[in-house]
C-alpha cells in the first residue's frame, strides 16, 4: 500500500518561506556582497576582495571586544544559572504564593530591552538614581559613567534583573513536572535534601538547564539595547561589546564594508557556538 | 552590477552571486540525493555524531567557513590553499563522519 504524498503542502510553506527569504536571506545576502566592496555612498561600490576580512581578524578593537563579549556572557552564566536555580528551588509549588511568584517573576522579561536599559540609567546615576545615590551615601566611590569597574558592574546587575527569571521559569517548569514518586522514594530511603537535589533534581533538570544555557548564552552574547541605552559602550570602550563595536562601525563612522565583514565573522561564531550547544543538548538528551 | 534597478541597493558582484549558486547547487543536489536515497543516511562517525547527509553538509559548509577565516587572520591570501583544504576537509566530512 502506498503513503498518499500531498504536494498541496508546500502551499502552506509559502508564506514562511517568503517571510524568512525578507528578512533574512536577503539581508544576508546583502552583508555578503557588501563585505567585499567599498562604497561612499549613493549606490556606487568598489571591489575590495578579502581586505576587509583581514583588516577585521587582525584587528586589535575586534579581539577586544570580543573578549569583552566573551567574559560577560560567562559572568552572566555564571551568575544567572545557579541564581535562577535557586530561586526556582525555593519557589512554592503550591497556593496562592505559586501565582504572584510566576508573576513576579515574569515581570522583567515583559519590559522592552530599550525600557529596561532607559530604567537603569536613571536607577544607577550616580546624582539623582536610587542606586547610585544610595552607594555614594554608603561610602561607595560610585559612578558608572565615568568608572570602567561600576559599569560593568552595573551592566551585569541588570541583565542579572532582566533575565534571571527566564532561567527561573525554566527550571520551575522542570521542577514541577517530575513526578512525586521520586520524592516518596526518596523519603522512603530517607534521602537528605541535598541528595534529592543531586541524585533526582538535577539529573531531571538537566534538559532545561542546557536549554537556559543555550538561551542565555546566546541572548548575552548578543546583547545590544540594554548596554547601548545605558552605557553607549563606554565610559571609553569599557562596555564596548561585539554588537556595539559593530553599530559604532556600520552607523557612527559608515564604514559599511569593515561592519559587513565584522558582522558575517560575529554571525558565524554565533552559528558554531549555537551548532555546539544544540548538539551538545541532542547528546544528552540521546542519552 | 550598479545602477538604479530594484536590485542595486544590494549591490551584487560576480564573485558573490556565484558563491551563492554555488550554496543553493550545494542544496538542489542534496535535494536530488534525498529523492533517490530517502532517509538521510544517518551514521555515527568519526565525529562521534548521530549525523545525517543534510547535517554532514552544514559541518562541511561552517568548517569550510573557519578555514577560510583562519587562513586570512594567520597567513592572508592568496586563497587557493584553504579552498582545497575545505574540499579535502568536506570529503572527509561527507566520507567518514
Amino acid at each position: 500500500m502506498y503513503k498518499q504524498v500531498n504536494q498541496k503542502a508546500w502551499l502552506l510553506v509559502l508564506p514562511v518561506v517568503v517571510l524568512v527569504a525578507f528578512n533574512a536571506i536577503i539581508p544576508l545576502m546583502t552583508v555578503v556582497n557588501y563585505s567585499v566592496q567599498e562604497t561612499f555612498g549613493d549606490n556606487v561600490f568598489f571591489w575590495a576582495g578579502v581586505d576587509w576580512f583581514q583588516q577585521i581578524l587582525n584587528s586589535p578593537r575586534f579581539h577586544d571586544a570580543l573578549l569583552r563579549q566573551l567574559l560577560f556572557s560567562a559572568i552572566i552564566l555564571a551568575i544567572e544559572v545557579p541564581l535562577g536555580l535557586i530561586i526556582a528551588l525555593a519557589m512554592p509549588r503550591k497556593g496562592i504564593g505559586v501565582s504572584i511568584c510566576l508573576i513576579l517573576m515574569a515581570l522583567p522579561l515583559l519590559i522592552p530591552w530599550n525600557v529596561v536599559g532607559a530604567m537603569w540609567n536613571i536607577f544607577a546615576l550616580p546624582e539623582i538614581g536610587l542606586l547610585g545615590k544610595g552607594l555614594n551615601n554608603l561610602g561607595f566611590d560610585y559612578n558608572y559613567t565615568r568608572q570602567p569597574v561600576t559599569a560593568w558592574f552595573t551592566t551585569v546587575l541588570m541583565d542579572v534583573w532582566h533575565w534571571t527569571s527566564l532561567v527561573v521559569l525554566l527550571c520551575y517548569a522542570g521542577l514541577v513536572s517530575i513526578p512525586d514518586d521520586y520524592y516518596r522514594a526518596a523519603k522512603i530511603d530517607g534521602a537528605s535534601a541535598w541528595a534529592v537535589f543531586r541524585y533526582i533534581q538535577l539529573p531531571k533538570l538537566k534538559r532545561v538547564l542546557t536549554i537556559a544555557v543555550l538561551l542565555r548564552f546566546m541572548d548575552s552574547f548578543m546583547i545590544y539595547t540594554e548596554v547601548k541605552v545605558l552605557t553607549g559602550g563606554g565610559p571609553g570602550n569599557a562596555t564596548t561589546f561585539l554588537s556595539i563595536d559593530l553599530d559604532k562601525m556600520a552607523l557612527g563612522q559608515f564604514d559599511l564594508g569593515p561592519a559587513a565583514a565584522m558582522s558575517l565573522i560575529y554571525f558565524l561564531i554565533i552559528l558554531l557556538l549555537s551548532w555546539l550547544f544544540y548538539t551538545l543538548m541532542m547528546r544528552n538528551e540521546a542519552q | 552590477m550598479q545602477g538604479t534597478s530594484l536590485i542595486a541597493w544590494m549591490a551584487w558582484t560576480w564573485q558573490t552571486a556565484a558563491f551563492f549558486a554555488f550554496i543553493i547547487a550545494c542544496l538542489i543536489a542534496m535535494t536530488v540525493w534525498e529523492l533517490r536515497r530517502p532517509g538521510g543516511g544517518p551514521r555515527r562517525g568519526i565525529l562521534g555524531l548521530d549525523t545525517t547527509r543534510g547535517d554532514r553538509l552544514f559541518i562541511s559548509l561552517l568548517g569550510a567557513a573557519y578555514i577560510f577565516l583562519a587562513w586570512l587572520g594567520f597567513v592572508g591570501t592568496p586563497l587557493w590553499a584553504p579552498l582545497g583544504l575545505s574540499f579535502a576537509y568536506a570529503f572527509v566530512i561527507f566520507r567518514w563522519a
